[in-house]
C-alpha cells in the first residue's frame, strides 16, 4: 500500500473557517476510526487540501492506535490494484488485503464514474470494512450526488456517514498559510507581502502555494525585499490589476531599503498596468465579509445551532428541532433550545448504552435517535428495562435437602446435587422426567436454590409456560431482544414442565438458540418433563436431542420405601409419637405421586385434628378406605378441575387445589 | 446611537472618520460612495468651503440590505478638521458606535495629527465615555506619496497608535485601504454590538 506523505499532518494543515468543520470530523474519525463517522467524504475543488487532510487522518491514526492498518490509495491505484489482482487470478487476495486494513483512506474517487466496473467492488470493500467496524475515508473534487453515474448504492453508503466539503479558504487562512510555507521554506516575507497575496483572488491552497514559490524564487534573485505591489505585479491573478492600480501617476522610486531595483520584469509589468481603476467589487468583498462576522459576532446562535446540527447528526441523531429552530427570523431563546436539545441527546446517550448493555441489538432504536421527541425515548427505555428485568429465580420454598430420598429417587437427587455442586460441567443439560406430583418441580427449584447458593448470580428457574408468555409478551411489545438478553445474561437456565413447548416454534426456535448459547458457555441448564422424552411429539428434533444428550433421570412414583419415610417425616413434623403401624399403614397405600403419598398423611391428620384424636390406624383405614368412592372428589363446585394442558395431571392434584382446605376435610368427614 | 433591535432583526451602526483637517476623512467617503452600488446608498451631504474643507459635515448613509438575516444600516460621517469646529466634532461624535482616526502620513503633519488624536481622547472624555471602550482603529492615509515625504505604518503606529488597535496604509485618493479601514472598523463595531456594548456619549 502506498505509504503515507510525511508532510501532510494535522499539525501541518493550516485550519481556518473554510475548513474547520472537515478538520474537526477528520480528527474525531482518526481518534476513534470506525465509530464516528463512517464514511467519511470529504469533497472540495482541487487543490484545498482534501488529500491533505486524508493522509493526516492516517498519521493520527498510526500516532493514537500504533498497530493499526492504515492504507492510503488514490481511485487509479485501487483499480490498478484490483485489474492486477483480475488478471493474476488473485481477487480474493485483493480483497482479504483491504478487509485486513483498519482505515482506508481513499482519494479522487470521483474518477470512478468513468470505470463502472469498480463500483460493485468499493461497495463489497466498503461494506465489509463497515461491518468490521473498519474506517473509511473518501474524497472528491464534487458531492457525492455529482459523481458521473455513481452507484445508487454507494451513494446511500456515503450519504449514511458524513459529507463534508472544504470551502475556499478566507483571507486570514490564506495568509496563515502562506506565512507557515514561506517559514518553512525559510523566506520570511512581510505581512504585507503576503496579505497582498492574499487579496489577489487566488481560489486554491495549490495555487497559492505555487504563487509564494514564485515570490520565493524572484526573491532568491533580489537584493531588496520584495514588497506587496511587486508581488501582485509578479503573481498577477484577478486582484492584481485593482490593487496595482492605486496610484494613477508614474510610481516614484521609495528609495528601498538596501538600494536595490525591482528586475526589469517587475518594472515592464508595474510600466504596464492600467491607468483606470479595474470592477473589483470592493463593496461586494466588504458586504460578504461583514455578514461573515456579523454571523458570527451578532447572531452567534446560528453558528452554533449549525455546528450542534453537523454534530449531532453525526452521532445519528435526528436534528428536526434545530433545523426548525434555523427557519425561525428571531426565536425568543435560541441558545435555551439548544442547551436543551443537546441535553436530551446526552440523555438518549446514556440511554443508548443503558440498552446496549441490556440488550445490545435494540441500542439503534430510531425512537433512541430523536431528541425531539422525549417521550417515545423514555417509553422505549422503559419497555427494554421492564424487558430485561432478571427471569424469575428458584422458589426459596422448595429446597434439595427437604426431598425424601428413596431407592426410586435416589439417582436424581444425586445427579442434582452433582449439579449444584459443580454447575456447568458434569451433567449439562439435566432432564428429570416423572409424572404429576413426583417432585421435579421441587427438585428442579431446590437445585436453583442450591445454586444460588454457591453465589451464581442470576439463576432463572420457571416453569416453560411462563417462559413462552413472557416471549409472547415480548413480542407483542416488540421487546424480543431485551427479553433474549435477560435470559442470556443468566448463569442458569432451568425450566420446568418443558414437554408444554410441543408445538410452539418460536418458543422452541429461541429455547435453542439460548440452549446453545448456554452450553457453549459452560453454563448449566436443566429441564424436568411429564413426557418421557422419547414420547415427545411437537418438539423440533435439533432441540429434543440436545436434551437427550445430557442426563436424564426419571422420579418414579414414589415406591413403599419412599411412602414409608414421607409419612415418618409429616407424622414427626406434628411432633407424634413414632407409631409403626400407622406409618406402615399409610405407606401401604397407593400413592402414584410424593405429592400423594403426602396428601394421604395430610389428611388423616387434619381429620384427627377435626375429631380431636390422636391419628390412628383404624382412623385413617376408616377415613382412606371410606373416602374411596367414585365420584365424590369430582362432584361440581368443588373441585377445581384443572385442565391438562399443561400435560398430565394426577387426581390428587385435584384434592391438593382445594379452593379451602376445610371444605375438604369436611366432605371427607361426611 | 446604535441599534441592535433583534426582534426586528435591524442593526444601525454610527461610524464616524475622525482626523486632523486634510488628512482625507470626506475623500474616504466620496471613494465608499463611488464604489457602492446607487440603490444602496443614500444622499451623500457634504457641506465643504470652496478650498474644499468640511464646514460642517459629511454623512454618507449605506443600506447594507439583509446580513444574515438582519437588516443592516451603517451611517458614515465626517467631522470637520479644523480645531476652531469643535463644537460641531463633538456633535458628531456623539453616540459615535467606532471612530476611523484618519491620520495625515505626512511627516510634516505629523504635529496636527497628535493635536487632533488628543483631541478625540478629549472629546469622548467629555461625554464621557472611556475612549479604551470605543472601537477604534487607525488609518494612515497618502501612504502613496513619495517616501521621503510620509512616515511609514511603522513609525505612525509608534507615535500614534499606543493601544495597538487595528491600523490601515492608505490612499483614500484612489482607493487603497479605504475599505479595509472601513472592514476593520465595522468588524469591531459588530463585535462591539454583538457583546452588548453601547455606543459613545
Amino acid at each position: 500500500m502506498t505509504d503515507l506523505h510525511a508532510a501532510y499532518r494535522f499539525d501541518t494543515l493550516v485550519v481556518g473557517a473554510a475548513n474547520r468543520t472537515a478538520v474537526t470530523a477528520a480528527r474525531a474519525v482518526a481518534e476513534a476510526p470506525g465509530s464516528t463517522y463512517n464514511p467519511l467524504f470529504i469533497y472540495s475543488r482541487p487543490g484545498l487540501g482534501k488529500t491533505h487532510l486524508l493522509v493526516a487522518i492516517g498519521h493520527a491514526v498510526r500516532a493514537v492506535h500504533p498497530g493499526a492498518a492504515v492504507a492510503y490509495r488514490t481511485l487509479d491505484e485501487f483499480v490498478e490494484d484490483y485489474h492486477g489482482a483480475v488478471a493474476s487470478g488473485a481477487v480474493e487476495a485483493f480483497r482479504q488485503r483491504y478487509a485486513e486494513q483498519h482505515v482506508l483512506l481513499l482519494d479522487d474517487v470521483q474518477l470512478l464514474g468513468r470505470r463502472l466496473e469498480m463500483h460493485e467492488e468499493l461497495l463489497r470493500t466498503i461494506d465489509t470494512l463497515q461491518a468490521a467496524g473498519r474506517q473509511v475515508v473518501l474524497t472528491s473534487d464534487r458531492p457525492p450526488a455529482e459523481i458521473e453515474s455513481l452507484d445508487e448504492r454507494l451513494l446511500r453508503r456515503v450519504a449514511g456517514g458524513l459529507v463534508i466539503d472544504i470551502a475556499r479558504p478566507d483571507f486570514e487562512t490564506q495568509v496563515a498559510i502562506l506565512r507557515r510555507k514561506a517559514d518553512e521554506r525559510g523566506v520570511p516575507f512581510g505581512s504585507d507581502v503576503l496579505e497582498a497575496v492574499a487579496t489577489l483572488g487566488i481560489e486554491s491552497v495549490r495555487e497559492l502555494i505555487g504563487a509564494l514559490n514564485r515570490l520565493i524564487a524572484f526573491q532568491a534573485v533580489s537584493e531588496a525585499p520584495l514588497d506587496p505591489e511587486q508581488a501582485r505585479v509578479l503573481i498577477g491573478g484577478p486582484g492584481a490589476v485593482a490593487h496595482a492600480d492605486v496610484t494613477r501617476e508614474p510610481r516614484p522610486d521609495r528609495g528601498r531599503p538596501g538600494g536595490g531595483a525591482p528586475p526589469a520584469a517587475i518594472d515592464e509589468a508595474l510600466a504596464a498596468k492600467p491607468a483606470v481603476v479595474a470592477d473589483r467589487d470592493e463593496f461586494g468583498d466588504f458586504l460578504s465579509e461583514l455578514a461573515s462576522t456579523l454571523a458570527q459576532q451578532v447572531d452567534p446562535w446560528r453558528t452554533r445551532v449549525g455546528e450542534a446540527i453537523l454534530r449531532w447528526e453525526g452521532e445519528g441523531f435526528r436534528t428536526t428541532v434545530l433545523d426548525r429552530l434555523l427557519e425561525q427570523e428571531d426565536p425568543p431563546d435560541p441558545d435555551a433550545l439548544l442547551v436543551q436539545y443537546e441535553a436530551d441527546a446526552e440523555r438518549l446517550l446514556e440511554m443508548q448504552r443503558e440498552v446496549a448493555d441490556l440488550a445490545p441489538d435494540m441500542a439503534g432504536a430510531a425512537a433512541l435517535s430523536d431528541p425531539g421527541n422525549m417521550a417515545a425515548a423514555e417509553a422505549y427505555l422503559h419497555r427494554v428495562r421492564e424487558s430485561a428485568e432478571p427471569p424469575p429465580g428458584p422458589s426459596p420454598a422448595w429446597r434439595l435437602d427437604e426431598l425424601i430420598e428413596g431407592a426410586g429417587n435416589r439417582m436424581a437427587l444425586r445427579a442434582a446435587a452433582v449439579v449444584a455442586a459443580e454447575p456447568g460441567t458434569r451433567y449439562n443439560p439435566l432432564v428429570i422426567v416423572g409424572g404429576a406430583g413426583a417432585g421435579k418441580t421441587h427438585l428442579l427449584h431446590g437445585l436453583g436454590n442450591a445454586l444460588v447458593a454457591t453465589g451464581l448470580p442470576r439463576v432463572a428457574c420457571l416453569s416453560a409456560h411462563d417462559f413462552m408468555q413472557e416471549l409472547i409478551d415480548a413480542i407483542d411489545r416488540d421487546t424480543v431482544a431485551a427479553w433474549r438478553n435477560r435470559y442470556r445474561r443468566c448463569s442458569a437456565l432451568l425450566l420446568d414442565d418443558v414437554h408444554a413447548i410441543a408445538g410452539r416454534e418460536r418458543t422452541q426456535e429461541e429455547l435453542f438458540l439460548l440452549y446453545n448459547i448456554f452450553a457453549e458457555s459452560g453454563r448449566q441448564l436443566a429441564f424436568t418433563s411429564a413426557v418421557p422424552l422419547a414420547e415427545l411429539s411437537g418438539v423440533e428434533p435439533r432441540l429434543l436431542t440436545r436434551l437427550e444428550g445430557g442426563l436424564v433421570v426419571e422420579l418414579p412414583p414414589p415406591d413403599r420405601d419412599l411412602r414409608l419415610r414421607v409419612a415418618e417425616r409429616l407424622l414427626a413434623a406434628r411432633g407424634l409419637a413414632e407409631d409403626g403401624e400407622l406409618t406402615g399403614y399409610l405407606a401401604s397405600r397407593p400413592a402414584d405421586s410424593v405429592r400423594s403419598a403426602q396428601g394421604l398423611v395430610q389428611r388423616v391428620l387434619l381429620a384427627a385434628d377435626a375429631q380431636q384424636a390422636a391419628p390412628s390406624v383404624q382412623l385413617a383405614r376408616d377415613l382412606l378406605e371410606g373416602a374411596a368412592r367414585p365420584g365424590r372428589r369430582s362432584a361440581p363446585g368443588r373441585s377445581t378441575s384443572l385442565s391438562s394442558v399443561h400435560g398430565p395431571r394426577s387426581r390428587e392434584k385435584m384434592v391438593w387445589h382445594w379452593p379451602d382446605l376445610a371444605d375438604c376435610v369436611i366432605e371427607e368427614w361426611r | 446611537m446604535s441599534l441592535v433591535n433583534f426582534a426586528a432583526r435591524e442593526i444601525t451602526c454610527k461610524i464616524v472618520y475622525y482626523g486632523p483637517g486634510r488628512s482625507g476623512k470626506t475623500t474616504n467617503l466620496q471613494y465608499i460612495f463611488g464604489r457602492v452600488p446607487e440603490p444602496r446608498r443614500g444622499r451623500m451631504v457634504s457641506l465643504a468651503t470652496h478650498g474644499d474643507r468640511t464646514l460642517f459635515f459629511d454623512f454618507l448613509p449605506l443600506d447594507l440590505g439583509n446580513i444574515s438575516g438582519f437588516q443592516t444600516r451603517f451611517q458614515l460621517y465626517t467631522v470637520p478638521g479644523q480645531s476652531y469646529y469643535n463644537a460641531t466634532r463633538r456633535l458628531v461624535l456623539q453616540g459615535a458606535d467606532g471612530v476611523v482616526f484618519v491620520a495625515d502620513s505626512q511627516a510634516r503633519r505629523f504635529e496636527e495629527n497628535l493635536e487632533s488624536l488628543q483631541n478625540l481622547h478629549e472629546n469622548l472624555l467629555g461625554q464621557g465615555v472611556d475612549v479604551r471602550q470605543v472601537p477604534v482603529v487607525f488609518q494612515y492615509n497618502k501612504q502613496d506619496l513619495p517616501p521621503e515625504l510620509v512616515l511609514d505604518q511603522a513609525a505612525l503606529d509608534e507615535a500614534l497608535n499606543f493601544r495597538a488597535v487595528p491600523s490601515f496604509g492608505a490612499d483614500a485618493l484612489h482607493g487603497a485601504g479605504v475599505f479595509e479601514t472601513l472592514k476593520g472598523v465595522s468588524e469591531l463595531v459588530l463585535r462591539r454590538l454583538a457583546a452588548g456594548g453601547v455606543a459613545a456619549g
